[in-house]
């Protein structure tokens, strides 16, 4: 595998910075929360901009090798070790991350959910911007396992504190599910550090180095190991996604949690489990990927009707768009399940579009019930009338929530649709057929619950109960400044989708085993090329 | 996939050089027509952030973009005329090699390759001179998995007419609606959204690859939604906008498996080039199955886009929205998208619904029932603007058919004459209704010939284009469709494709259906006497008085429309009649029509004939009478007897005849679709259906998660009070300390839960370990 070690400080920067800021609020006593609230912001702009370094700085010509590359021992004794990296397959959601975080920061300026602690509640999220890059970064195994881990905690308690009626249950439920899924992934982990063998000379490896690990490729490993190891990992990866039917500790996370948590969990936390996929699963067990393939696609496509028929039995707007991100999941989890270029390129772009879109509808949702003090749908309406600006921005994202070309959304569902037609390797071609047809009517679903949406809380005239509330105000400056990028990018990707699939392009193809342009075999199979 | 892409790697090195077909060396109009779209789509960008701080509140960006976007469109086909003329690919002067896109041919080879084509030309038609060229300039977008999206223009007559078309609609809507809508609340706005639909129409029309032609056909369909719903303070305008979005999507889902399968079966999974995916169809390099998938999942959106039945049922609906919103969907802006793309995409019709030959398929027979059954619909309307969209189904159904049945330029030229009357008749009716503010011809129209004048003129040279009377532009496309059907042998036979004789009855059905209910409709809201002026509910009368003309702005589009509608039809005279100089002959097939090119079937035409065109004119003479007799001669009798305007007779046939008070039942219940789509199939959806799964996810998967929850906790708590208290007390100690650390709140969070919980934790994580290990070492 290719690899650049130039400025390799930068992983750990990246990583740390968040984190350091948040040590640094621990000295701040509590009641200075505007110096809190000033820390919290400057600290997720100084990762910003170390961000921004790094996307000058990144070699988008050989965006299929990890660069920056550190790689020292941490944990000997284990045999873990400190390994990070950055190829184009994270690029994209590290600048995803590090883009919501300050925006979140400035929206939480003035929308501090009750019952206040903005220290502890700004110090969660810095701790939690900290473990999500790290996943990104990470290129071991146990050291992705730990950051994989970090978020659970500061997002359990967001929600446990500073969540709805209902967060207790919510909290426990994220967290013992999540963690559920987290047990299956480590034993697989353990599995391929002690079965997995060196290629060349067919040594064991012992080792949790991810890179390695990919170009092991599960050479030697029995098909049928494999197999339950990479059923290891689809169960947790597939609890953060989350995939049906391991998805029902979503809606309930998400309606519970602050508008805050709820942005980061759509727009950062389930693309974790979808970056497992395409970053673990698929590269280290080409074969059993490859036989796992059907059952991921059904559960996919399941999901993307399954989550608009949610969709259409919601009362609740936030637990509407918690449905939404399960049928839009969906689409992503069914480019990966091709296991072609195409399909995974589609994927990523799908993750970030899924980011920027729903973490916008949540940040809506947010408002709406700042404003009215509910987000039952049938209380609401004429939203157009008393707040036209929020109202406006309701619909554009609605639009490019279902997927509208021209727009983000469209370049994740569409192509994960056409790759379908044509999936990798042995996969069957009639049932993923059958997938693409079922997928593309799922978009019609998507039309029908998003429109409804729209039509019933920001259409018609304000209903009697809010017609003079004067708490129902148009899109403050705070909102402004925190929408804008969103709703900026949400364009701009929809126009040039280059910018993105052009940088993961190279490292999904580096990605991809060889064996799956024709079929793996055990036994048979060939080591990823370069 | 690279192994599929390794394997259609020869055919690709062929295909862009191929035939001449098209050509990137042309007129510099032809080559940068995309400045045709971009300057609507700048002009909403401009009227969206500064329209409201212009002197005429953003209408005056849009009139001058369109204007200059009609100037450049008409340019745009002068430069056409001459290029069809003059342009000899260079392959075939023989003179220099072609090069054409990256790779280079010989001049021998492309000689060859140019005889050949021009042999498959000769064979289907009777083209003379050079064959026609296309002019694409295309760029690359992006790339993805080793495919790329190129995103750029194709320009050939059937594009240049609809630039002429479009821009033309466009502009005289906008001159329209700064009266029409005038004064509106969301003024501004709805302009600016004009401008978008006509940039995304245009980008449409103008696309060179199927991928761009999904962005510009959903554009299309988010303006009209945007549109259709203007005042969507109504409910049932936002029902209507919505009815039309997501039925729209539902032939997207067509839409969507037609393009991939004609990408990966017609374009080896590597180029969405309409040419290139054409030129592969009409060379036959395209198995057959991937053809009829392709062609019968485009006829859903074609359904649902264009309405035919069974997916028209948005369109009366969308009267909802403003009047010239109405005219430039149902002229211009978004039905005939569906026609256009049949057109565009003809070989993938042509071979995969086996038109050649035969005497039926799929897209002729949908067509055919389209006008008929849309015809019978426009009878039961009471409100003129419905008239006119059941109308619009059926003059699609035309269109469709004539598609269906390989009368390709036919169907094209209908979609041009009928631009100009539909767009003439929506506006008239929006003129009637500005003057006597509704809709309802029987409640509050009747003797407007006295009040509108002008209107009343346009409106009749509109309804009698629309009836096919001659000379006025319906006549000649409408024959033209009749002729093309190749099923009229009494007379000699009239070539044709195939023998549709079905089809060319349900044409002729469709011509009286057409002129009786337009003399309907010109009866009920032009002549009798006067319905209106009455109170309305909330006493608005008195700011009303009597019905007026409209003003110059809403006249003179209608003049310009109403010449038009008279002339346009002499652009395409049939030929061998032997009436006119052959010179004047089928001008706008020769243009529009690709015919010889590499990218287009050989399809076969019709002979003109003067019996059919005699029979079917009065076949349409005998509906119009019909209706004439009961309208102009029973009702007005007896309504000047009683000295009531009367809308009908009073015991007319529906009302003594029990056959005829069932059909007309079924058509006022519109054959009950309606009740199919929102009472059972969208009702069953988001009822039954969507609360069922709900059900099950509550109830089954999440029950399930949370019954394993409770008994976790039940076996936690055994170890905990048994076993591992130990364990346990460390990791209490730990949370609680965090507890502290994150603020005074957690205090309230129940410790002995955490407990419980943490207790599980370990549990389930050894029962899963072990199962684990037990798994692995099998």
């Amino acid at each position: 595998m290719d690899t650049l070690d130039t400025n390799n400080w930068l992983p750990t920067l990246l990583v740390f910075a968040p984190l350091a800021g948040a040590l640094l609020m621990a000295l701040v006593p509590e009641k200075e929360e505007e110096t809190h609230k000033a820390l919290a912001l400057l600290t997720s702009l100084v990762t910003f901009g170390l961000a921004v370094f790094l996307f000058i700085d990144f070699d988008y010509d050989q965006s299929g090798a990890l660069q920056y590359l550190v790689d020292t021992d941490w944990i000997e004794v284990i045999g873990a070790g400190y390994t990070m990296g950055i190829d184009g397959m994270s690029l994209p959601l590290i600048g995803l991350t590090v883009l919501v975080m300050p925006l979140v920061f400035v929206y939480s300026w003035d929308h501090i959910p009750s019952p206040g602690n903005t220290k502890a509640f700004m110090m969660l999220m810095l701790i939690l911007e900290t473990g999500m890059i790290g996943t990104f970064v990470a290129q071991d195994l146990i050291l992705f396992f730990v950051f994989f881990e970090v978020v659970l905690l500061p997002m359990f308690f967001m929600i446990a504190v500073w969540g709805g009626e209902d967060r207790r249950y919510a909290s426990l439920k994220f967290f013992l599910y999540t963690l559920f899924g987290s047990a299956l992934m480590l034993l697989s982990f353990l599995a391929l550090f002690f079965l997995a063998k060196d290629p060349a000379t067919g040594e064991l490896l012992r080792t949790f180095n991810m890179p390695a690990l990919a170009d092991s490729a599960g050479e030697g490993i029995v098909r049928s190991t494999q197999l339950v190891i990479f059923g290891g990992m689809f169960i947790g990866f597939g609890v953060k996604v989350p995939i049906f039917p391991f998805h029902t500790w979503l809606p309930d996370a998400h309606t519970q949690a602050p508008t805050q948590g709820s942005v980061i969990l759509a727009a950062v936390l389930l693309k974790l489990g979808t970056y497992g996929f395409i970053r673990i699963a698929i590269p280290f067990l080409p074969e059993a990927a490859e036989a796992w393939a059907p059952v991921i696609g059904a559960v996919a496509v399941i999901g993307i009707i399954y989550g608009a028929l949610g969709c259409l039995a919601q009362t609740d707007m936030k637990r509407l768009i918690a449905f939404s991100s399960i049928a839009h999941m969906g689409f992503v989890m069914l480019g990966i399940a091709t296991l072609t270029d195409f399909g995974i390129n589609a994927a990523i772009y799908g993750m970030v579009a899924h980011g920027l879109i729903t973490g916008m509808l949540f940040f809506i949702a947010g408002s709406v019930k700042e404003r009215y003090h509910t987000l039952e749908i049938k209380r609401l309406g004429g939203m157009l009338v008393q707040a036209p600006r929020l109202g406006w921005i309701l619909g554009f994202v609605t639009m490019a929530s279902l997927g509208l070309p021209g727009l983000a959304g469209f370049w994740g569902e569409f192509p994960a649709i056409l790759s379908a037609y044509n999936p990798a390797g042995a996969i069957s071609e009639e049932l993923f057929r059958g997938y693409m047809v079922v997928a593309a009517i799922g978009t019609v679903l998507a039309a029908g619950y998003l429109l409804w949406l729209l039509q019933r809380t920001a259409m018609g005239e304000p209903s009697a109960e809010f017609a003079d509330d004067p708490n129902i105000t148009d899109v403050s400056t705070f909102e402004w400044v925190a929408w804008t990028p969103f709703l900026i990018l949400i364009v701009v990707f929809g126009v040039a989708p280059g910018l993105i699939f052009e940088v993961t392009d190279p490292a999904v193809v580096q990605s991809l085993n060889e064996c799956l342009k024709t079929t793996c075999e055990v036994g048979a199979s060939v080591v990823a090329g370069g | 996939m690279n192994s599929l892409l390794a394997s259609m790697a020869p055919l690709l090195a062929e295909a862009p050089t191929g035939p001449p077909s098209v050509t990137n060396d042309a007129n510099w109009f032809l080559e940068n027509a995309w400045l045709i779209p971009l300057l609507p789509a700048l002009s909403f960008v401009l009227i969206l952030f500064f329209g409201k701080r212009m002197p005429k509140k953003g209408a005056e960006i849009g009139i001058a973009a369109v204007g200059l976007a009609f100037v450049l469109a008409v340019i745009t086909g002068f430069a056409w005329i001459d290029h069809r003329d003059n342009f000899e690919p260079a392959g075939t002067g023989g003179e220099e090699a072609l090069v054409i896109g990256d790779d280079g041919l010989t001049s021998s080879d492309s000689l060859v390759l140019t005889a050949e084509d021009g042999g498959e030309g000769e064979k289907g038609g009777e083209e003379e001179g050079p064959v026609p060229v296309a002019v694409q300039s295309s760029t690359q977008w992006f790339q993805s998995g080793g495919i790329e999206f190129n995103v750029g223009i194709l320009v050939d007559g059937l594009a240049v007419m609809m630039l002429f078309v479009v821009t033309l609609i466009s502009l005289l809507v906008h001159v329209y609606s700064t009266d029409y809508v005038g004064g509106d609340r969301r003024y501004t706005h709805f302009f600016a959204f004009l401008s978008l639909f006509t940039a995304s129409m245009l980008f449409f029309v103008l696309s060179d690859n199927i991928l761009q032609m999904i962005v510009g056909w959903e554009l299309v369909g988010v303006c009209s939604f945007v549109l259709i719903g203007h005042w969507w303070e109504e409910k049932p305008n936002s029902d209507a906008a919505l009815k039309a979005f997501i039925t729209n999507r539902v032939g997207d889902v067509g839409l969507i498996v037609g393009v991939i399968t004609l990408f990966f079966a017609a374009g080896g999974g590597k180029t969405f080039d309409t040419l290139l995916i054409n030129n592969a169809i009409v060379r036959g390099e395209v198995g057959k199955t991937a053809l009829v998938v392709a062609a019968a999942a485009l006829m859903a959106a074609v359904m649902s886009k264009s309405g035919q039945f069974i997916l028209h049922t948005w369109l009366p609906d969308a009267m909802a929205g403003p009047t010239p919103v109405s005219a430039l969907i149902h002229a211009a802006t978004m039905v005939v998208a569906g026609i256009y793309m049949v057109a565009r995409l003809y070989p993938v019709f042509y071979e995969g619904m086996q038109i050649n030959g035969s005497s039926i398929n799929l897209l002729a027979t949908v067509g055919a029932i389209t006008l008929v059954f849309g015809g019978l619909l426009a009878f039961v309307q009471d409100d003129i603007k419905k008239v006119l969209a059941y109308s619009t189904i059926s003059q699609l159904g035309y269109m469709a058919m004539a598609l269906g049945v390989g009368a390709w330029t036919a169907a094209v030229f209908h979609l041009f004459t009928h631009a100009f009357f539909k767009a003439n008749l929506f506006l008239g009716s929006g003129s009637v209704a500005h003057s006597v503010h509704s809709f309802d011809m029987k409640k509050d129209m009747g003797g407007l010939r006295k009040f509108m004048p002008k209107t009343y003129i346009t409106f009749i040279i509109g309804s009698l284009a629309l009836a096919g009377v001659f000379p006025l532009a319906g006549f000649w496309s409408k024959d033209e469709i009749l002729v093309g059907t190749g099923g009229w042998n009494f007379f000699g036979g009239t070539g044709g494709n195939g023998a549709y004789t079905f089809h060319l009855t349900m044409g002729m059905i469709g011509a009286a259906l057409t002129a009786g209910y337009m003399t309907r409709c010109v009866y009920l809201t032009f002549h009798g006497e006067y319905r209106g002026g009455h109170a309305a509910d909330d006493g608005a009368e008195a700011h009303h008085g009597d019905p007026h003309e409209s003003g110059p702005r809403i006249l003179v589009p209608l003049y310009i429309l109403s010449g038009f509608a008279i002339l346009a039809g002499l652009l395409n005279m049939p030929k061998g009649l032997a009436l006119w100089p052959d010179s004047w002959e089928e001008r706008f097939g020769h243009y529009i029509e690709p015919l010889g090119a590499s990218y287009f079937p050989g399809i076969s035409h019709g002979t003109p004939s003067y019996s059919l065109a005699i029979v079917s004119s009065l076949i349409a003479f005998a509906g119009a009478g019909y209706a004439f007799y009961y309208y102009f001669v029973k009702v007005d009798r007896l309504a000047k007897k009683t000295g009531v305007s009367l809308t009908g007779m009073p015991n007319g046939v529906t009302t003594t005849n029990p056959v005829a008070r069932v059909g007309h039942k079924v058509l006022v219940e519109k054959y009950y679709l309606d009740h199919l789509y929102n009472g059972v199939i969208v009702a069953f959806t988001k009822g039954p259906l969507a609360r069922a799964a709900y059900w099950v996810n509550q109830n089954v998967i999440d029950g399930g998660v949370d019954a394993v929850g409770r008994a976790s906790v039940k076996s936690g708590r055994f170890v905990y009070d048994t076993i591992d208290q130990g364990v346990i007390e460390g990791v209490v100690n730990g949370s609680g300390k965090v507890s502290d650390a994150t603020g005074e709140e957690l205090r309230h969070l129940n410790s002995g839960k955490v407990q419980n919980y943490a207790a599980i934790m370990f549990a389930a994580a050894a029962l899963l370990a072990g199962s684990f290990i037990i798994l692995l070492a099998l």
